[in-house]
């Protein structure tokens, strides 16, 4: 008994050690179910229902996607800008999708993070009442800005405002909550955040028409999702998962018939797993692809479900989230 | 015969109590060790599992984001001046704080004793009101329901007479410039207090000698005033000049600010603090027994007397270890700033740590600037406990 729980304390002290250096994709495998950092209060992009407890929203269902690939069921942790780089770098999270910009020092391994494809290629903005009479960041000398912490935000505004000799005064909150908030109560002038935001934002402000963006971007923000440094086989699969919607939508493969195409194209029946053996080449199930495209649809799909006409609203065509064909930037490496 | 007796009843070691009192303390200290050497190793492991190490060399890479209140800054400042203002803005709150706190709670907990009975129902109600809120919902209270409703836009400021606006933007007063000959002023500044230190010192030295009761302080404040007056006048021209806050086209210039985030966490924290405050002062009080109280009266001490010669002097004693305890509370409950958008430390260390990803150093230093504080109060507080203990003979 005693020996027992000598064993018992040894084995305590030393199993934390060893957890990190494990293979997350084994371990999800394991698990049965993937462990996904999402935003929770970010209509459109990921966005917890509190009526009916469910999440939704483009950065949603790229976790869903993963998961189907994996075959596994997912978890979200809902995440705070402040939070989420850390929650995956201790592992907490296996994969971390929640509107993160991919900057060089984030994709150091200074940081031990890796970032997958771009998913959404946004820029920050302002959003500013129609009543100031603000018409671009020239404007705005002196003006209070609301922002959140934890995002490269405060950066490129204090590089913005710099760059155009301007006085800059700012409240920065821990929630985007607080800060759209204070915003709305007048409490600042301006609220920034990459323009998919403000849009997101602008729906639940008081009085939605009272507010503009302004058309100024202030900076590139390509988001999308990320894992952990120098764990190859996650982020071997979370790359093609996404890359996996691109091709869908390029070849007209979608949700509806997916199950059902058929093509003499062998670069097609290599993405439906007819052959090529790509599967077992990631770790995973030879019709993982399938799989993807039948719990999400293909990029465009996802696209037009949450930030379509009926979500945000936000013009895809002509902009850089449109397929390379269109002049975009939603572009499949070789699928062989 | 006697040998043989005490060596047969010689009590082994492993029962000795005086080895097994050593045995069991150094066993206890080799367990805690074990466990700090654990974690670390742990720490150093996982690090370095990510690939991660720990190094402070970011702080002196340049910040890059801004911050709108406190020391004179600008983004192209390093990330360890950033981490500064922080902390002095941490520092400005916790203070003020702690001075408003005793303020509002010795009065709370003196007018929940007052045989007045409105009186005495007022501050129990207020002690039961912000003792049972948890204090992030005051200050939320304070700031999102108070200050950015009741106070109007800064367009439609309130302007108070001597060029004060208040609005939802904070409280703009007019601030003093030093001018050119500011330097001059200084000296008499100096130098009036130095002659005030000299009457304290001779005024207390005759009040001695005469073994009268008195206030050398009394004498010492008018010395300086009388020589910082004739300062300003002898200074050639105005030794400061009032720079007035104007309003240009989205905020005021000029002048001094008090956000609206620093004005609602500071009356947050010091009323939330301050009914603590007042049951400690409140229990303070009461364990003066009742008969010191009749005593002084008999003795014909007015009331006012009677609480400040001979029951304040004795709570005190009660008081001080629990303040302490209170002081350093509400210096580390004013980490939640950032939640209203207060640059305290929390709030520019978490931005440091986004920005550069450095979480681990950031902590440590987060922790380390708390606990520095903390201990530094400490000291203070019982070198103050030391000094008013009872003396017994």
């Amino acid at each position: 008994m005693k020996r027992m729980l000598v064993v018992a304390v040894l084995l305590a002290l030393f199993v934390p050690v060893c957890v990190m250096g494990q293979n997350t994709l084994e371990t999800v495998k394991t698990r049965g179910k993937l462990i996904a950092g999402v935003n929770a209060s970010l209509p459109g992009f990921g966005f917890l229902d509190a009526a009916t407890g469910e999440f939704s929203g483009f950065d949603v269902d790229y976790a869903k996607a993963i998961a189907a690939a994996i075959g596994v069921d997912v978890e979200y942790v809902p995440l705070t800008a402040g939070e989420r780089l850390t929650a995956l770098q201790a592992g907490q999270i296996d994969v971390l999708i929640r509107n993160t910009t991919w900057t060089l020092t984030r994709d150091s391994k200074e940081l031990g993070l890796n970032f997958c494809p771009t998913t959404f290629y946004d820029g920050q903005g302002f959003l500013v009442r129609k009543a100031d009479n603000i018409r671009s960041i020239k404007d705005m000398d002196g003006a209070t800005v609301c922002v959140t912490s934890g995002t490269t935000t405060e950066g490129n505004l204090a590089d913005a405002f710099r760059a155009n000799g301007l006085t800059l005064n700012t409240q920065v909150f821990a929630a985007t909550e607080a800060a759209f908030g204070a915003y709305d109560a007048e409490a600042c002038d301006c609220y920034t955040s990459d323009k998919s935001q403000l849009a997101s934002l602008r729906t639940i402000a008081k009085n939605p028409d009272d507010h503009v963006i302004l058309p100024d971007t202030i900076s590139k923000e390509p988001l999308g999702p990320l894992t952990r440094h120098g764990e190859d086989e996650m982020f071997d699969v979370v790359k093609w998962v996404v890359f996996a919607t691109f091709f869908a939508e390029e070849h007209g493969i979608t949700q509806a018939n997916v199950r059902t195409f058929r093509s003499d194209n062998p670069e097609i029946r290599r993405f439906l797993g007819f052959e090529g053996g790509m599967g077992a080449k990631l770790g995973l199930s030879e019709d993982w692809a399938v799989n993807v495209i039948a719990a999400v649809g293909n990029y465009g799909e996802i696209y037009e479900r949450h930030l379509g006409p009926w979500g945000l609203a936000i013009t895809r065509a002509g902009s850089l989230n449109d397929l390379y064909t269109n002049g975009g930037l939603i572009y499949c490496p070789a699928w062989r | 015969m006697r040998k043989k007796l005490t060596s047969s009843h010689a009590i082994p070691f492993w029962r000795d109590i005086r080895v097994l009192r050593v045995v069991s303390q150094v066993l206890f200290v080799m367990v805690i060790a074990a466990g700090i050497w654990w974690l670390l190793n742990n720490l150093q492991t996982n690090l370095e599992t990510a690939g991660l190490n720990i190094s402070f060399r970011f702080l002196n890479n340049t910040a890059g984001f801004p911050i709108s209140e406190g020391l004179s800054y600008d983004p192209t400042d390093v990330n360890g001046y950033a981490f500064l203002v922080g902390v002095v803005n941490t520092i400005r709150v916790a203070v003020i704080g702690i001075v408003l706190a005793t303020i509002i709670g010795t009065i709370v907990g003196i007018a929940r004793l007052s045989s007045n009975w409105l009186v005495s129902k007022l501050a129990s109600l207020y002690v039961e009101t912000l003792r049972n809120i948890p204090l992030l919902v005051v200050l939320f209270f304070c700031y999102f329901a108070v200050m950015l409703t009741a106070l109007p836009l800064v367009k439609d400021s309130i302007r108070l007479p001597g060029f004060i606006f208040l609005s939802r933007r904070g409280l703009y007063i007019p601030s003093l410039v030093p001018t050119g000959s500011f330097a001059t002023w200084g000296f008499y500044i100096i130098g009036g207090l130095v002659l005030a230190i000299v009457v304290y010192l001779f005024r207390r030295a005759q009040l001695k000698r005469a073994d009268r009761p008195g206030f050398p302080i009394v004498w010492a404040i008018p010395v300086f005033l009388l020589v910082v007056i004739a300062g300003w006048f002898l200074a050639s021209g105005n030794p400061l000049s009032v720079d007035v806050p104007v309003l240009k086209r989205f905020n005021f210039e000029g002048g001094m600010w008090l956000s609206t985030p620093f004005v609602s966490l500071l009356i947050g924290l010091s009323t939330y603090t301050a009914a603590y405050i007042a049951e400690i002062v409140r229990a303070g009080i009461t364990a003066v027994s009742k008969g010191q109280t009749e005593a002084a009266k008999a003795l014909g001490l007015r009331r006012t007397q009677v609480l400040r010669l001979v029951i304040l002097p004795q709570a005190l004693r009660v008081i001080i270890p629990p303040l302490t305890s209170q002081y350093l509370n509400l210096t580390k409950n004013s980490s939640l700033a950032i939640l209203i958008g207060y640059y305290d430390l929390m709030n520019v260390a978490t931005t440091i740590f986004n920005q550069t990803g450095r979480a681990v150093e950031m902590i440590l230093l987060v922790m380390g600037s708390y606990l520095s504080m903390s201990l530094l109060t400490s000291v203070f507080m019982n070198y103050y406990n030391r000094r008013i203990k009872l003396v017994e003979r």
